[in-house]
């Protein structure tokens, strides 16, 4: 350490995220690995389940609403909440105060808590100065724009920056990176053919690049992805960013088991 | 025009299977998309334009009353008449006892999305008027008895091929060995075909891109040059036009023009911008005898107000559609009415009733592509969510939808019992999965696996693993020291 007087450790709350906490817990704890190297401290609240993003998109304000009390309570006290998906910090950042009426308490809450919302690499880059994790990675890879952290919070640069720093890294973009994978949360299941259409036309591109690997910031899409790419018997892996970023990389890829 | 919605999902699927249709639309992607970026690249301040133009609509939605009312006092001081359409049905009386009036045989048409809203083409034939649309694409449409699928480019569903094919079918008078390999060729037979129909025209009915309240205009941009044709040489003009399309001044013309052509094609401007304002004076070389605006609300007034007003900014460019990934799947027919794409699953919903139309705010990824393309800044995935709230409210959606999404929302208010759910998810799937990385077939979950493999849950669940004290392994203290 140096000397310099360093400023009191933020505390982060982890918003693991339902799809994270259920499917893959590698991306939670790359997260918190990449939390604590960057200088945060770290606490996971017990009492989280979901943003309320099914609810929200479905039109269900009202358990939208109820959700979103529970994770203002739950998250209010820290300094940071950060989450590593772009779809759910969006929620929680962008939408959660559209949820409450003007004058009524919980819209300032869900503002004061939207304003330290963030995604997990866009955190890293821009609130914490991380110009480099230090991970090491052998071989090329592309990165999919996943839309609400593109469109809602500018999750664009950030990711590319810190890839860039990753020792035998190389990323070769795809067409169109910035458009969508057609998973779009129950729209996959609800418009089963048009999102796997739309999907299809994702992974012909990620294809073409000849990577070995796609990564992205949201887990959702990620399933998307490596659920197509392993239904056409692809070899391209499927990660998300911050496994990649926080040298945890070395498991099954999404959709993978072990030696497949 | 017939609201088909309800079969959306077949009609969409029949869509993607089509292939002359996805070659077609292709053009769509590879021709729209490309162009508008370099049209939006071209410009420096082509964002703030944007926040101009978005401004300059909410100031005129603030004050339509105002502006219509000064619109119209200008249209009548320069001889023209404004008729005050409050349904489709009203529109179609106006124009119909306008040509009826005229003793009017033929109606020429320049393209006008109002027209097919109101299905106006219908209604004069069954009047024994005879419409004869002077666009190009709405001609080929018209040949085949179909709409159009894009508000700007109403046969983009169609290759060149196709429109060839209908050529020679209709033009039976014209040599049979005629080459029609080429855009080009296609243009101009259809020009020589149309320039009879001009000729004898009694009434030219035309939309409007804007009405300008300070001095009583009506602005349409074309490509062909056709709509300067439809409304100078008839007896008289109809403009038909809906009530959003005003804007204050001439200067405020400028900067939606500045936006509109770039946002569409790409173009800087389009290549005709015609501005009409009253029939011909007694010293005009010529124009129409008769000059007359039909003003349609249809049910925008009720927009005002409410959650969809800031719809009433479109300037009808097409950029959300043609971003679209899923208009860009399935073309403009699928959504089965006038307005395809994302702005169409806005606005559709409000003129025709959600009841019929739930799917088009539901069928979107809510990717908010449109969105960032939109000219006006248009909020296009809010309002399908807030479609989508109406929609719940009214239980319009469906039960076994409804019972999902309360059975989870149920689970996820109360923590450990979501706990519980969520240990004995992962354990199905996992045990589904058998010792794979994946499922194949999801029982219950045919949406999801019908065309994507379902990923296998790595094991216990990050909050079991946290809780029982799991740590992600800590950095060298030497990794430390290089970030610090």
């Amino acid at each position: 350490m140096t000397a310099s007087p360093s400023p009191r450790r933020p505390t982060v709350a982890l918003f693991v995220t339902c799809l994270v906490d259920a499917m893959r817990p590698t991306i939670g704890f790359a997260a918190v690995k990449l939390l604590e190297d960057a200088g945060c401290e770290v606490v996971v609240p017990p009492g989280q389940t979901c943003c309320g993003q099914p609810a929200f998109n479905s039109g269900d304000t009202a358990d939208a609403a109820a959700l979103a009390k529970q994770v203002i309570a739950e998250f209010e006290p820290y300094d940071f909440l950060v989450a590593p998906s772009g779809s759910c910090a969006g929620q929680i950042a962008k939408h959660y105060p559209e949820l409450f009426a003007e004058g009524d308490p919980w819209r300032a809450r869900a503002e004061s808590l939207a304003a330290k919302s963030h995604e997990l690499v866009s955190f890293l880059v821009e609130q914490m100065g991380v110009s480099s994790t230090g991970a090491r990675f052998d071989g090329a890879v592309t990165y999919h724009d996943s839309c609400s952290g593109l469109r809602e919070l500018g999750v664009q640069a950030q990711p590319r920056k810190l890839l860039a720093a990753i020792e035998g890294l190389t990323l070769t973009e795809m067409k169109d990176p910035d458009v969508c994978c057609g998973f779009g949360g129950t729209f996959a299941v609800k418009y089963s053919d048009l999102s796997g259409a739309i999907v299809e036309k994702k992974v012909g591109t990620i294809e073409e690049t000849g990577a070995a690997t796609v990564l992205a910031g949201d887990l959702g899409c990620l399933m998307n992805m490596a659920g197509r790419l392993t239904r056409n018997g692809s070899k391209v892996e499927v990660r998300h960013v911050a496994e990649v970023l926080a040298g945890m990389a070395d498991g099954p890829a999404i959709g993978r088991g072990e030696g497949e | 025009m017939k609201v088909t919605t309800p079969a959306f999902k077949e009609k969409a699927t029949e869509a993607m299977r089509d292939p002359i249709l996805q070659k077609a639309l292709g053009n769509v992607e590879r021709g729209f998309v490309a162009k508008r970026k370099k049209g939006a690249a071209s410009l420096p301040e082509f964002e703030e334009l944007r926040d101009a133009a978005r401004d300059l609509k909410i100031h005129v939605l603030k004050h339509l009353d105002l502006y219509l009312e000064a619109y119209e006092r200008k249209v009548i001081a320069s001889g023209g008449k404004v008729h005050w359409a409050e349904s489709a049905e009203d529109a179609r009386r106006i124009v119909t006892d306008i040509c009826k009036r005229l003793g009017a045989k033929t109606v020429t048409k320049g393209k006008s999305m109002i027209t097919e809203e109101i299905a106006l083409n219908d209604h004069l034939e069954a009047e024994g008027i005879r419409p004869v649309e002077t666009d190009l694409g709405e001609y080929i449409i018209q040949l085949r008895g179909e709409h159009p699928s894009h508000i700007i480019a109403p046969a983009v569903h169609l290759t060149k091929e196709q429109v060839a094919s209908d050529f020679r079918r209709v033009h039976d008078h014209l040599a049979p060995d005629r080459d029609l390999t080429e855009p080009t060729t296609l243009l101009s037979e259809a020009r020589t075909v149309l320039r009879r129909e001009f000729q004898v025209a009694d009434v030219g009915i035309t939309g409007a891109n804007f009405l300008i309240a300070e001095t009583g205009t009506s602005v349409i941009v074309t490509n062909e040059g056709n709509g300067d044709l439809t409304q100078t040489l008839p007896k008289a003009h109809v403009v038909l036009a809906s009530i959003e399309k005003i804007v204050p001044t001439l200067e405020d013309v400028d900067t939606l023009m500045r936006v509109l052509a770039r946002s569409a094609t790409g173009q800087e401007m389009s290549v005709y911008t015609t501005f009409s304002t009253g029939p011909r004076r007694s010293d005009d070389p010529d124009g129409p005898g008769e000059y007359h605006v039909v003003l349609l609300d249809n049910g925008r007034s009720s927009m005002l107000g409410t959650e969809f007003e800031d719809m009433l900014r479109c300037i009808r460019c097409g950029a959300c559609m043609n971003h679209c990934p899923v208009y860009q799947q399935i073309g403009g027919h699928a959504y089965g009415w006038v307005y395809p794409g994302p702005m169409g699953s806005v606005l559709t919903p409000t003129l025709v009733g959600i009841e019929k139309t739930g799917h088009l705010p539901n069928a979107s990824t809510l990717c908010g592509r449109c969105e960032s393309v939109c000219p006006m800044r248009i909020p296009l995935p809010r309002m399908m969510r807030a479609w989508r709230a109406r929609e719940w409210e009214k239980a319009l959606n469906p039960g076994t939808q409804r019972f999902g999404l309360k059975l989870w929302a149920f689970l996820a208010k109360r923590p450990a019992l979501y706990r519980l759910a969520a240990r004995a998810g992962r354990w199905g799937l996992g045990w589904l999965a058998g010792g794979r990385g994946r499922i194949a077939r999801l029982p219950l979950g045919g949406g999801w696996t019908r065309h994507r493999d379902m990923p296998a849950p790595q094991g216990a669940t990050f909050m079991d693993r946290w809780a029982a004290g799991e740590r992600p392994s800590r950095p060298t203290p030497s990794q430390t020291e290089a970030q610090s």
